[in-house]
């Protein structure tokens, strides 16, 4: 298993009821998930505490069989400890991008490996440029993220967290930003990523998207309710709550 | 030009120790004007007046070479306690509450109170009880001053010199002027359209101050001061100034009241400044020759303006940074330090850290104190500034810099920082150009810089309007360089944006 989520909780002050309740999944190496689910059903807060943007209250995570993140962790100082460590082995596409508006596509992608893995710059900027053109950026490498397009940022912004290197590689609703003819180029992208053999989650309220991936997990009030191959989760579900997510999405 | 005055600045700053046979500082305020201390109108670059002369005079019998300090007026015995001169000498009088802050010397000049109206102002005070609710203008703390407040005038006293003083009388602004016999002889006597009024307004003694423990010097000064009355030389000094006066012949005991020799200096300042040049005279000759002393205080201002501004964004950015992301004692500690520094004056600030800190044993030089606080007050702006563009950049990008494994510092330097610049250069270029403006303040503590040598200059030559214009265009100089600098600054930040999408 390459990611192993166990039994993660995670209150908000003021909430009544855990936003992760005791959350708990394994995804295989290499694999690429779709986490489904309605609106507050607690994906983006399990995305966020998988990255260390977020603490969580019981439960680890570990990756590769090394834990990355667990409530043994009490000072803020183990935690940073922690989060560094699991930096090398995480990467996130934020569902907004978040590149970086003064610096060129190529610098975006450099910036980290650079500064972070003290890598020289010739060899963070061919593997850079590698991986820019890899996703069909070979024309935009100087370009500026307010010149390119939506799909454009989308992969600028995934070359950046390649450069990385990461084991698992997380998408925080991919296809939401973007025009609805776009999906096919992100499933294309994932799908070569896939090939890579890097380990990725796909946070998607995609039905589309959902069906050509190879796992799928779907969440409800801070669990996993469901998980399984697209084929049977989305066509036969067990639980009532994927039912009604399904019917609300056909509609 | 800069340069020199930067060895200059850091020679003053390291001559604080005293050497065998030191000079005699004495303290005076230039823009006090004719016939005291004034900048010469035919040649500028010239301090002239009665007491640079008798100044000179002392420190011949001395032994020591006197040097003149520049002061504000209404504040030459602070600078006096706090050390920046040895003497004060500069119409100085003799009066109960100078002698409870420091050691007056014998008088060397005595002088009538002069009341000037104008000239067929039949509703112009004409007797000490007349003023009473009187607008009239005079010097701030002078004997002058308080015969007003005691006549229960309505006092307006000037920071600027005496020629400000009766410009307001011509102008209406007030009913009538009360000064010393020689400032209304160099200034009120000139206007045609005033009038003296006759009768006794008061009088007064001019002595030399001295700081309380001095009393050596006290003996050796009124040692000289006695020898050149008796020999002749102070009256022969006055009737060439032209202030030989009944009162000084009384002072002296001396029985002939009457001024004898030609009175040339008088004669010189009244044909120098009795009417101003025209314009294009003015513009050809007169301007030229200053230009060096502009370019003096120009320099002055901009080294204590570049100096100020440096500490204040290095302060500044350590307060955004500490108001931003340090722990919660930190937080408060910025935030008061900027509610404190913003919230009050900096005429204020000047003047505690210039005469007030002396008191807890720390004496700053002159320079170092005006830099000082101007860089304290304006890094409270700074930071200011520099939250507001921290508070730009989107909260995601301090997320997405983290997901990546980049450390705080990294993220400011690389993500944080240069866009955060980019809000911050605008307001940063416009508290600069405030600044270059607000070190005019610096004055106060002797430092003759930009607006100190325009105020000085256009007492000494009753020319305000045309120094004003020369002066404007000093200021316009300094800040535009550095206008178009912060443009530049701009565009490079700001080099991703406004550029056509592919």
């Amino acid at each position: 298993m390459t990611l192993v989520v166990k039994n993660l909780v995670r209150q908000y002050a003021g909430n009544p009821k855990p936003t992760l309740d005791g959350m708990s999944f394994d995804l295989p190496a290499g694999t690429l998930t779709a986490l489904l689910g309605r609106s507050g059903a607690g994906k983006s807060t399990m995305l966020r505490c998988v990255m260390g943007l977020e603490s969580f209250e019981t439960g680890s995570i570990d990756i590769d069989g090394v834990i990355v993140r667990g409530t043994k962790e009490s000072s803020p100082q183990e935690r940073a400890l922690a989060i560094a460590k699991s930096r090398e082995r995480l990467g996130l596409v934020f569902q907004s991008f978040e590149l970086f508006p003064h610096l060129t596509a190529l610098e975006n992608c450099v910036l980290a490996p650079m500064q972070v893995k003290k890598e020289a710059r010739s060899t963070a900027q061919k593997r850079a440029r590698e991986l820019l053109c890899q996703l069909g950026l070979e024309q935009r490498l100087d370009a500026y993220p307010e010149q390119l397009s939506g799909g454009q940022k989308q992969r600028v912004a995934i070359a950046r967290a390649l450069a990385m290197e990461p084991r698992v590689l997380l998408y925080d609703e991919p296809t939401s930003a973007l025009d609805p003819s776009m999906k096919n180029e992100v499933l294309q992208t994932l799908k070569r990523i896939d090939e890579r053999g890097v380990t990725q989650v796909v946070v998607t309220h995609d039905l589309q998207l959902a069906k050509a991936v190879e796992h799928v997990c779907v969440l409800d009030h801070g669990v996993v309710i469901e998980s399984g191959l697209p084929s049977q989760v989305l066509q036969n579900p067990e639980h009532e709550s994927t039912r009604a997510l399904l019917a609300a999405w056909h509609a | 030009m800069l340069a020199r005055v930067m060895l200059r600045a850091l020679v003053v700053m390291l001559a604080v120790p005293s050497f065998a046979a030191a000079p005699l500082t004495w303290g005076s305020d230039a823009q006090g004007g004719a016939p005291y201390v004034f900048q010469d109108p035919m040649d500028p670059n010239r301090l002239v007046g009665f007491e640079v002369e008798l100044a000179t005079m002392l420190g011949q019998r001395l032994g020591r070479q006197a040097r003149p300090v520049q002061g504000q007026w209404d504040r030459l015995l602070e600078l006096l306690a706090r050390g920046d001169f040895d003497i004060a000498m500069n119409g100085i009088e003799v009066a109960e509450e100078k002698r409870r802050v420091a050691l007056l010397s014998r008088p060397y000049f005595a002088a009538a109170e002069v009341l000037t109206v104008r000239r067929g102002d039949m509703k112009a005070p004409r007797t000490l009880e007349a003023l009473k609710g009187r607008a009239v203008a005079t010097m701030p703390g002078s004997m002058a001053a308080r015969i007003l407040e005691h006549a229960g005038a309505d006092v307006r006293t000037y920071d600027g010199g005496q020629d400000e003083i009766y410009e307001d009388l011509r102008l209406g602004r007030v009913d009538a002027v009360l000064l010393d016999d020689p400032a209304a002889r160099y200034f009120g006597d000139l206007v045609a359209s005033f009038e003296r009024v006759p009768g006794d307004f008061g009088s007064v003694q001019y002595a030399i101050a001295l700081r309380r423990e001095d009393t050596e010097l006290l003996a050796q000064l009124n040692g000289a001061l006695e020898s050149l009355e008796k020999d002749g030389s102070l009256r022969a000094l006055y009737e060439k100034w032209g202030v030989w006066s009944a009162e000084t012949a009384r002072l002296f005991g001396d029985a002939d009241e009457k001024a004898h020799g030609p009175a040339v200096e008088l004669e010189r300042w009244t044909a120098a400044v009795g009417t101003l040049p025209t314009f294009t005279e003015r513009l050809t000759s007169r301007y030229p020759a200053m230009v060096p002393l502009f370019f003096r205080g120009a320099a002055l201002t901009l080294l204590v303006s570049v100096c100020a501004m440096l500490m204040a964004v290095l302060l500044g950015v350590s307060l955004a940074l500490g108001r931003r992301f340090g722990p919660v004692p930190v937080r408060w500690v910025c935030i008061a330090y900027i509610e404190v520094f913003r919230g009050t004056p900096l005429l204020i600030q000047l003047t505690v850290v210039y005469f007030g800190l002396p008191e807890l044993g720390l004496k700053l030089d002159p320079f170092v104190a005006g830099v000082l606080a101007l860089g304290l007050n304006y890094a409270a702006a700074e930071a200011e500034n520099y939250r507001a563009g921290l508070e730009s950049v989107p909260r995601g990008q301090l997320e997405a810099s983290t997901v990546l494994g980049l450390s705080t510092l990294q993220t400011l330097r690389h993500v944080i920082g240069p866009q955060a610049l980019r809000i911050s250069i605008p307001p940063m270029t416009n508290d600069f150009i405030a600044l270059l403006k607000d070190s005019s303040l610096v004055s106060v503590v002797t430092l003759t810089e930009l607006t100190k040598t325009y105020t000085n200059l256009a007492n000494s030559t009753r020319d305000h309007l045309g120094l004003g214009l020369v002066v404007a265009v000093f200021y316009l100089l300094l800040g535009l360089p550095f206008a178009r600098l912060a443009r530049a600054a701009e565009r490079h930040f700001g080099k991703h944006l406004h550029r056509e999408a592919a």
